[in-house]
């Protein structure tokens, strides 16, 4: 079955994007993307440390893989831009992901300066996916600016709560009309199934995998749970009802 | 010469004439960065002609850990 998800011009297999961040060694990165079957990890861009010898984040990342840059750190549209527009001059790829925050506590994103960065970027060429707050208007300015899909978060990133936001998930994947990937919140393989159930076209997670007391395992078992999600999505789910129904003939009962 | 270098101020000798003699210095050599000098990315192949002056900025990034 080619159930390929197409984004940005890339016919991608795996519907399981990951983060590059919080792991206890980098090292580990490579063999996440071999059990996680990602095809897509994001990466952030920083200034170099000249004191420090950390190296380049890229030297764990198999070349086949898409680079998805964000934008974290900027906190306007202008930032975002500015990100952006680094990160492609890295010659990796011309895909982003905006992420424009002014909360430090929950860290949600500006919905409105996010929609102003795709909109520049969407125009210069960008395959943009923003981080958003699950609002439909929101969701639907930023499909009309451009967006190669939109990204709602299912809670704080970070936080490993779920989705918490899933009513307003459901009504983008819904009626937005373009492709709706969960990004943060997600801490169980059951909370990425249960999107992906819902119509979600990918998940992107990050602290989930890297702070699992085995992330290699947490990878794989990921992994089963996102095709498993979407493997149910298209097969339809059976109806939901209050009171019971006999999955056993009524008649023929042997003690009557 | 002063430059700000992702936003340390920096005083250089004048044998750092070129973006390239600046990069080849120990502290930034052997690293993939990407280079901003004064809010304009400059390309890897313009390094070696593009001249500091006193005052410039320059930011030097790279791809780190992310989600």
């Amino acid at each position: 079955m080619n159930d390929a998800l197409h984004i940005g011009g890339k016919a991608l297999s795996s519907r399981l994007f990951i983060g590059t961040g919080k792991y206890s060694r980098n090292t580990l990165i490579p063999e996440v993307i071999a059990r996680s079957g990602s095809e897509v990890i994001t990466v952030a861009l920083r200034r170099v440390d000249p004191a420090s010898q950390e190296e380049n984040i890229l030297s764990h990342i198999p070349p086949q893989m898409t680079l998805l840059p964000n934008t974290s750190g900027a906190r306007t549209a202008e930032e975002a831009v500015r990100i952006a527009r680094l990160a492609r001059a890295a010659g990796m790829g011309n895909w982003v992901k905006i992420e424009v925050i002014n909360d430090q506590r929950y860290l949600l994103p500006d919905n409105l300066e996010t929609i102003r960065a795709t909109e520049i970027l969407a125009a210069e060429g960008f395959v943009v996916l923003p981080y958003m707050s699950p609002d439909l208007s929101a969701a639907l300015r930023l499909r009309d600016a451009g967006a190669a899909a939109v990204m709602p978060l299912g809670a704080p990133i970070g936080s490993n709560r779920g989705l918490r936001t899933k009513e307003l998930i459901g009504i983008l994947i819904e009626e937005a009309g373009l492709p709706v990937i969960v990004d943060a919140g997600i801490g169980r393989p059951s909370e990425a199934a249960e999107a992906m159930e819902m119509g979600a076209a990918a998940v992107l997670l990050n602290t989930a995998i890297a702070t699992a007391r085995d992330p290699l395992g947490m990878a794989e078992a990921f992994r089963g749970a996102v095709a498993a999600g979407r493997q149910a999505y298209l097969a339809g789910l059976g109806p939901v009802q209050q009171e019971a129904e006999a999955s056993s003939p009524l008649t023929g009962f042997l003690n009557v | 010469m002063k430059l700000y270098i992702n936003g340390n101020e920096t005083e250089l000798d004048e044998a750092c004439a070129t973006l390239a003699d600046l990069l080849s210095r120990p502290e930034w050599k052997e690293r993939r960065m990407i280079v901003e000098l004064n809010g304009m990315i400059v390309g890897r192949d313009d390094f070696g002609t593009v001249l500091l002056a006193d005052g410039d900025r320059i930011e030097l990034v790279h791809f780190v850990g992310g989600g």
